[in-house]
């Protein structure tokens, strides 16, 4: 494809143009990544996740600059939520980024989450790929701005940034499962508020409770907008990824997230399969109905039903 | 799969007023488009710059400090000069009548001045995509 030539040599029109089209439509994006697949896998992707207004985008602001100083090729993907209702969205990370814009190094692209849980969008995935055959050396996926349970970024980044800030409830939520497991560096953003400290203390005694860890995550104070904290910030990242390759974990992850992302489009498929049978077969209203009056129980309807299609 | 509008919301130049662009991009939401927005004074590279990364179908700007005659051209000129032709140029703020043509020569779709309504504008947008 004409398109994917241009991406391979930089041209940034190229690329946005692929990303749209790996956005909208299902079967174009097969034929792309199947094309790319080749030029892909030798960036480090990074997520950058956090509560909403927690500083991520003005973090990623920071941090891209930290790396365009060694020279590094940096593309980011900025999630923010779609409407449930219209469809729409305002997409409001670049706000926070316009240095970045005209730097001939960086590539930035804003992405609706498209009806998609878990705190990125059903493209996101692919978007990375075509960034990374794209040659950018870093990626950077900035998330929507997540609560307790999304944690979807754990399986599409290698090095996950949790970004928290103070006040925002008392220590039983930092022992909370979820979102507080998956970060691999935490950043206390905006510590020159009061409570900072305090909050950096929590997240370090609720890290010291974990006994089986391999590594032990550590805590960073930064204020982003005041570009504080963000050189030992960017040397952690350095170390998380010297760490993952020295140990192996690199490519033990990327195995893992590989056969979650195979799991899954295998779902999708089944899904469609169970979805068009269930639609089609009227039995199955039946034995709606016979639920209903008690004649029969929804797991023997499951199990007559898995029948039927495995026929 | 839905394919949403993308439209571009900037304030190009040095006047600081938003809540108009910010209520037009709060109604295109509304309308099920994506808004990018990318916040207060950009100058027409970095317009055209997230223009071009973020692919989008149109490019909406809102200007009241005066500038237009300068800054609306220019972002067209960039975009053309980056190979773009297939983007709705949109342009809207305090910009008198006498101007609007000189703009619309320049390259400009369409020019909304206060009163119009959202929905002439959303309605606009929709049946002028040029692709």
């Amino acid at each position: 494809m004409e398109l994917i030539n241009k991406m391979l040599t930089g041209d940034k029109r190229a690329c946005a143009r692929l990303i749209t089209q790996v956005e909208n439509d299902q079967t174009q994006a097969e034929n792309i990544i199947r094309e790319i697949q080749q030029y892909a896998n030798n960036a480090h992707v990074i997520g950058i996740t956090g509560p909403p207004g927690a500083g991520k985008s003005t973090l990623t602001d920071k941090l891209v600059k930290s790396y365009l100083k060694d020279n590094k090729k940096v593309g980011i993907i900025a999630i923010d939520p779609t409407s449930p209702y219209s469809g729409g969205s305002i997409l409001g990370d670049r706000i926070r980024m316009q240095d970045l814009a005209l730097d001939p190094n960086v590539f930035i692209r804003s992405m609706g989450t498209r009806g998609y849980l878990g705190g990125l969008s059903k493209s996101t995935k692919n978007a990375v790929k075509i960034l990374d055959a794209a040659g950018y050396d870093i990626i950077i996926i900035e998330t929507v701005g997540v609560g307790q349970s999304e944690v979807d970024i754990v399986k599409t980044a290698d090095t996950v940034l949790m970004v928290m800030v103070p006040g925002l409830g008392d220590d039983i939520q930092s022992i909370k499962a979820g979102i507080m497991e998956i970060g691999d560096i935490f950043v206390v953003n905006k510590s020159d508020l009061f409570g900072a400290d305090r909050t950096a203390t929590e997240i370090n005694m609720m890290l010291d409770l974990n006994q089986n860890m391999e590594r032990r995550p550590p805590v960073v104070m930064v204020t982003a907008s005041k570009n504080e904290g963000i050189d030992k910030l960017s040397q952690e990242v350095k170390q998380h990824i010297q760490y993952l390759h020295e140990s192996g974990k690199l490519e033990e992850q990327r195995k893992k997230n590989l056969k979650i992302e195979i799991v899954e489009l295998i779902e999708t498929e089944l899904r469609k399969i169970i979805m068009t049978h269930a639609s089609s077969d009227s039995k199955l209203d039946k034995e709606v109905n016979a639920v209903l009056n008690k004649e029969k129980n929804v797991y023997d309807v499951r199990d007559e039903f898995l029948e039927t299609i495995g026929k | 799969m839905e394919k949403p509008i993308r439209v571009l919301i900037a304030k190009p130049g040095l006047d600081g007023h938003d809540r108009g662009a910010k209520l037009i991009a709060r109604a295109l939401r509304d309308a099920g488009m994506e808004v990018i927005y990318t916040g207060l004074r950009q100058t027409p590279e970095q317009i055209v710059a997230a223009a071009v990364q973020e692919d989008v179908d149109v490019v909406g700007m809102s200007i009241l400090s005066g500038a237009h005659n300068h800054l609306f051209p220019k972002v067209v000129e960039l975009l053309k000069e980056q190979g773009v032709n297939d983007v709705l140029i949109i342009g809207g703020g305090v910009i008198p009548d006498e101007d609007i043509p000189g703009l619309k020569e320049a390259g400009l779709a369409e020019i909304f001045t206060p009163g119009t309504t959202t929905t002439q504008m959303i309605e606009y947008i929709k049946n002028n995509l040029k692709r």
